[in-house]
């Protein structure tokens, strides 16, 4: 039983950990979007997250136990316990890493909830089910937006194949299974990575191609963020994102 | 972005309702002008459906003509329906 727990707040933690930090980098764009009608949008997806993270790890908490609450869970652990994929902690370099980061997560993010609605786990199940509409809105303003600077003027084009160049090497990692999600798998609970991947290549295909994009043929880049090893830029993250917890521990608003 | 021309946004609160303008945006055609609607002016749940229309077909009354266009109303007081006696017994009117 234990051991059970122990691997479902593990996943929690791979699951919230993503759109956590996806969510605090759009959160930094906050007021410095291209356009007031982009900043909002990308705020409100950011909220999104932020709202379905705080549904995982309160679970977790609950899980864990003691004195666990979902703000322990987001704003005291350590680097090495965060479970996010490399993809999500890149920067905001421009426009179109930001739009191209948004795109290759959405095109994860709605097949995986789409099975984990049906999660024998009840309380995973009805997150899924809450942020699955969340979800399909986001993978639908960032595909258009994919499309419009990829088959847009010659400079956006070329700034939108150049993100896509760079980042589309880290999302092997969401299909490269961990023993956690295996397990989780196994138990009804968790998601089949297999059929969210071919689901993904295709949803690649589709939205590369209209947008006028070629898809990069550079190899995986092999990262190992859902066990916890991450590039320098989590550092600065949590610097931000933790900073009044550790200057004012167990503070409120 | 070429244009990025200026739309106007419609919305309607609850079913049964009618549409009614809320603001203005930009954005580059229909489908983005859309989406930013929806994130602009629908993020606290002030709607249920949404219209835009490209400002520029908008046909607007010109204010310098406001004389022939709106002041002849102006003493047209039995246009209301306001001398009628109701009965008392009637409600909600």
């Amino acid at each position: 039983m234990e051991n059970k727990n122990k691997s479902l707040i593990d996943y929690l933690l791979i699951l919230g950990d993503n759109s956590l930090i996806l969510g605090h980098r759009l959160s930094e764009l906050c007021g410095h979007g291209p356009s007031l009608e982009t900043d909002i949008a990308l705020t409100n997806i950011s909220l999104d997250l932020f709202g379905q993270v705080r549904s995982y790890f309160q679970y977790a908490a609950e899980l864990t136990g003691g004195d666990s609450t979902e703000d322990t869970i987001a704003m005291k652990r350590m680097d090495r316990e965060y479970r996010h994929t490399w993809l999500v902690e890149q920067p905001n370099k421009d426009f179109a890493y930001v739009i191209g980061r948004q795109f290759l997560f959405d095109a994860f993010h709605l097949p995986l909830l789409e099975q984990l609605v049906n999660s024998k786990d009840e309380m995973i199940a009805a997150v899924a089910a809450k942020s699955i509409k969340e979800s399909r809105y986001h993978l639908r303003f960032s595909s258009s937006w994919m499309e419009r600077l990829g088959d847009g003027t010659q400079e956006s084009h070329q700034r939108m194949q150049s993100a896509i160049n760079d980042l589309y090497p880290f999302t092997y990692e969401f299909f490269e299974e961990t023993e956690t999600e295996k397990l989780i798998f196994e138990a009804g609970i968790g998601a089949d990575l297999k059929v969210i991947e071919s689901t993904y290549r295709q949803t690649v295909k589709d939205v590369f191609a209209k947008a006028n994009l070629e898809i990069p043929t550079a190899p995986a880049r092999k990262t190992d963020g859902k066990k916890g090893i991450h590039s320098e830029q989590l550092g600065f993250i949590l610097a931000e994102l933790q900073f009044m917890q550790r200057a004012y521990p167990n503070m409120t608003w | 972005m070429k244009g990025n021309p200026i739309w106007e946004v419609f919305i309607r609160s609850k079913n049964g309702l009618e549409h009614r303008h809320v603001g203005s945006l930009h954005a580059e055609d229909a489908k983005m002008a859309m989406e930013n609607a929806r994130d602009v002016y629908t993020r606290r749940q002030e709607g249920v459906s949404i219209w835009v229309v490209e400002s520029k077909h908008i046909t607007a009354s010109n204010p310098s003509e406001s004389g022939e266009m709106f002041d002849p109303a102006k003493d047209k007081a039995y246009r209301h329906p306001t001398f009628y006696d109701l009965p008392d017994e009637l409600e909600h009117i």
